[in-house]
């Protein structure tokens, strides 16, 4: 295990500069910066409105360099990540992306991420939180070498529906023929690429991974070959709305990493937050099984899910009542936003049983502040569906010209 | 070809036993791992519980550790531990053990602190004086008491916390009313010595250096402990309470050596219906569907077995035979970081006459005889081993079995067998180089204590905690499977999760020293691991 460098302390700057800072900096119009796994990174250049609809009508460039990537290889990588993921690597073909979770003994969540095939025996685990901790212990018994290389690496999200013909018209070839969670190479103003159809937006959109080196140019050839097509940098309030019309979980927002709780029942599981599909029980033993298998004996207790809320007014942190009289609690709001896209008030909420199933009612309670003057709302929300915002162009292969 | 019944019988005074003839089956309902006295233990009680066993162990004879073996030409000698002290009298009278021809050559041994250039001190109550006796007749009377106390916590399968189980629970109640029973004066000085090291409570107590360093020694025996470590009142109770379970045995010696004990409760295991295969080591634990299905052998042969019983160590146990892949992270953390590196050794001489102990009558020769004249002695033999180095002074705990069982050796020749501390498992420069030298410190300590020694070694052989892990297969060569701490004890022995002989692994049991209530040669937990396995029809 190799210690990245940002491990060496400097206490003249406790926040690390991605290789695409000077770049930020420069379009940042409100100078809202936010620290992000240990780097600044922007949270709004411009205003959240314009960033948002560049996601929705056009294309962006979002750094995702903070996001932690891990090298996984040797004779038992597929081996390893098995048992650490509850899905079945075993299936992941090369150059293609899986969605993971990973679990505690007791089939708590830890985290979620995406797993990158990138060789026969060579995977790249991105995920929001450092935990080589864990990654370490769970090769105990497996011969497989974990490196952390979140800063060998540059990170850049292109997303929304023209992105697929920005990278076109800068000169990735081939582009177009990538399907969702493949994995391409490329070259880019002279330096080499890897591309992915991946993305936190729900829209058609790509994650392009680089050397630190190479950043500032492909920043620039991205930004020139995007400009007649409305291309914007954005920042992490924008995406938020977006990942959330998307229906994506966000660590620390929609569930706390059971490496990180302290208080009894905080923790959530995989079965409870909605994603009983990445779970495989019939593809061997991995970490919390066991404790998984006994809960989906029992039946969830509770149960993360969407909710459309009546009004307009996000029912940020909002409590959850079975009656509008509001006597018996049943849950709360995790992530709450209007959707401009959807003209509905959207959520994502944990909500005990049974009031978690498809199509019940339930009643947000959400304060309002009119001019300093709060005023509190019981407002009916129904359970739905996600996402919310699933356009048939993030799976088109290849993509619409837009 | 595997010998499938063909056990060489270690004592001298037994005959080859009669074992049984099922034939070559394929297919048990319990598979045991090794062949130690847990294992042995186990599958007797297992094969009286009406299951059809298997024991496989990797050597060509039974006895695990608890091995009588030849170190040279006509000597014999027991492998590891040289006395009987913890097997519970209940358990010999279970198996029948006399009825199986276990016979003793010495019992209620005496000990002896040696002290070299002085008179030798006889460690009891009537052979003290001054104020030490009347300070011992309290010592001891009270540690009595506070070990029987703790006497619950080891004849039984730890109970688990938080759960909505009544023998759980009425096994907590029962600890707490036996602590309550001390009454108000004794529950306070339990409460004030248990964190204590055994170094300042026996300063309270005694002038005599000589007393305090033999009293001291068996708080720190086989443990990575010197006397001024933290917890060592705590694993001396541990002892004293296990001595009680063992209830009159006190100290004592078995004809043949520990491996007669062993060959006697083979026969016990066969009697009750269990096979015995020696040179069949296991390779793998064979899992399917989440359960144990049985094993498969070094040799590529696979046995069914439902339920699968390990008494190998709880580290070779589950990330060796096992693997860590049928296991979940946070409990494989937990098994990693169980401390098993051991740093007690065993020196064996092959001697051409009895040794003449300064001062020591002829009684006392055939009893324990401590070479730790102080506790300061002791202190800083651990010094070196906390460094990786080996003690330049060690402690011994010595017995010379031949003057008890003459058989052990040509005639009118004698073995002297020495628990030596500390020989750190790590040492830094490694023990390839560093045996004759210590070898040679061993010889020089021995020589202070017993003048002319030297001149009548015929050969000499050093154990070191590497050769015991090579030579018994137990991870780290620690000979109670795992180190006696109060982190690694009672209900998280060996790691929470596995502490009721059970494991994560459905079909799976641990019957070793590494679990409650740990090692020495006392049998206990392999009685609680069959009775677990029975209890909960070996599914869980």
């Amino acid at each position: 295990m190799t210690v990245p460098k940002m491990l060496a302390p400097h206490f003249k700057q406790p926040l690390l500069e991605t290789p695409f800072h000077a770049r930020a900096r420069d379009l940042s119009q409100v100078d809202s910066f936010v620290a992000w796994a240990g780097y600044t990174t922007v949270d709004v250049f411009t205003s959240v409105e314009q960033e948002y609809f560049a996601i929705r009508n056009a294309a962006t460039l979002y750094d995702l360099t903070p996001m932690v990537k891990y090298r996984i290889a040797g004779p038992d990588a597929a081996a390893y990540l098995n048992r650490l993921v509850t899905r079945d690597i075993g299936k992941l073909k090369p150059d293609r992306v899986a969605y993971c979770v990973w679990c505690n003994d007791a089939g708590h969540l830890i985290d979620d991420g995406t797993v990158f095939r990138l060789g026969e025996n060579e995977y790249r685990l991105c995920t929001a939180e450092r935990q080589i901790d864990w990654l370490l212990d769970s090769a105990i018994g497996f011969d497989v070498k974990i490196d952390e290389i979140t800063e060998q690496i540059a990170a850049l999200a292109v997303q929304g529906p023209t992105s697929c013909a920005v990278l076109k018209s800068a000169g990735l070839l081939g582009i177009d023929t990538l399907k969702p969670f493949e994995i391409g190479y490329f070259t880019l103003s002279g330096h080499p690429l890897t591309a992915s159809r991946t993305g936190f937006t729900g829209d058609l959109g790509y994650e392009l991974w680089m050397a630190p080196d190479a950043a500032e140019s492909i920043w620039d050839a991205l930004m020139t070959a995007g400009h007649s097509r409305g291309i914007r940098a954005i920042g992490s309030q924008a995406l938020n709305v977006a990942r959330l019309e998307a229906g994506f979980l966000s660590p620390n927002v929609d569930f706390v990493s059971a490496e990180h709780t302290i208080r009894t029942g905080s923790d959530r599981s995989p079965l409870e937050l909605g994603l009983a599909w990445l779970v495989d029980f019939d593809k061997g033993h991995f970490t919390g099984r066991r404790a998984l298998l006994a809960e989906r004996g029992r039946g969830p207790r509770r149960q993360l899910v969407g909710l459309d809320i009546a009004g307009n007014k996000p029912a940020h942190n909002a409590l959850l009542y079975a009656q509008p009289n509001g006597k018996r609690e049943i849950g709360s709001i995790t992530s709450a936003a209007w959707s401009p896209t959807c003209k509905r008030n959207i959520a994502l909420a944990m909500v005990n049983a049974p009031y978690f199933q498809m199509g019940s009612t339930v009643w947000a309670e959400i304060y309002l502040n009119r001019e300093l003057v709060w005023e509190r709302r019981m407002s009916r929300a129904e359970v739905v569906e996600r996402p919310f915002f699933a356009p048939s162009r993030r799976r088109a292969t290849p993509p619409a010209e837009f | 070809m595997t010998p499938q019944y063909a056990l060489t019988p270690q004592s001298t005074t037994t005959s080859p036993y009669a074992m049984t003839s099922q034939g070559a089956r394929t297919q048990y309902d319990c598979i045991v791992i090794g062949a130690g006295h847990n294992g042995l233990v186990c599958a007797a009680t297992l094969a009286r519980g009406g299951r059809s066993v298997l024991v496989l162990e990797a050597r060509s004879q039974v006895g695990g550790a608890a091995l009588t073996r030849e170190f040279a030409p006509g000597f014999r000698v027991s492998a590891c531990a040289h006395l009987l002290h913890l097997m519970p009298a209940d358990l010999i009278r279970e198996l029948k053990l006399d009825s199986h021809g276990l016979k003793w050559s010495a019992q209620a041994m005496p000990t002896t602190a040696l002290i070299p250039g002085a008179a030798p001190l006889p460690v009891n109550q009537t052979d003290l004086s001054g104020s030490d006796a009347a300070s011992y007749a309290d010592y001891s009377a009270r540690m009595r008491r506070f070990a029987q106390a703790l006497v619950p916590l080891l004849g039984n399968v730890p109970p688990r916390l938080g759960t909505s189980d009544w023998s759980d629970r009425w096994a907590l109640l029962r600890l707490g009313w036996q602590i309550r029973k001390l009454g108000r004066r004794d529950m306070r000085e339990l409460l004030r010595i248990g964190g204590m090291n055994v170094f300042d409570l026996l300063e309270e107590h005694f002038d005599s250096a000589a007393l305090k360093g033999a009293l001291g020694f068996d708080a720190v025996l086989g443990t990575n402990f010197g006397p001024r470590s933290p917890g060592t009142v705590l694993t001396l109770l541990y002892r004293l309470a296990a001595e009680f379970t063992g209830g009159a045995m006190a100290l004592s010696q078995p004809q043949g050596g520990l491996g007669a004990l062993c060959d006697v409760l083979a026969k016990a295991a066969v009697a009750a219906g269990a096979t015995i295969r020696t040179e069949s080591p296991v390779a793998r634990i064979l899992v399917e569907a989440d359960r144990t299905v049985g094993v498969q052998l070094e040799s590529g042969e696979r046995i069914a077995g439902a339920t699968v019983v390990s008494s190998a160590d709880p580290k070779t146990t589950f990330l060796k035979l096992l693997g860590a892949e049928h296991l979940d992270t946070g409990f494989v953390r937990r098994v990693n970081h169980i401390r098993t590196q051991g740093l007690a050794a065993k020196l064996h001489l092959a001697l051409d006459r009895a040794p003449q102990f300064a001062g020591v009558g002829s009684a006392a020769a055939a009893g324990r005889l401590l070479l730790a004249p102080s506790l300061q002695y002791l202190e800083r033999a651990y010094n070196h081993a906390k460094y990786g180095e080996y003690s330049s002074a060690p402690a011994m705990e010595i017995t010379v079995p031949t003057i008890n069982d003459p058989g052990l050796a040509p005639s009118g020749k004698h073995v002297l067998s020495a628990i030596v501390q500390y020989a750190p498992y790590a040492l830094k420069s490694g023990w390839p180089d560093q045996r004759q030298g210590f070898t040679d410190v061993c010889l020089d300590t021995l020589e202070s204590a017993a003048p002319g020694l030297r001149g009548s070694v015929l050969e000499a052989e050093l154990v070191t905690p590497v050769d015991i892990e090579r030579e018994y297969r137990n991870e780290g060569g620690h000979w109670h499977h795992g180190e006696l701490a109060f982190d690694q004890f009672f209900m998280v022995r060996p790691v929470p999760g596995a502490a009721q002989h059970r494991t994560p692994l459905p079909g799976l049991f641990l019957c070793g020293a590494g679990c409650h209530p740990g090692g020495g040669v006392m049998g206990t937990a392999g009685r609680n691991a069959a009775q677990q396995v029975l209890k909960t029809g070996g599914a869980l």
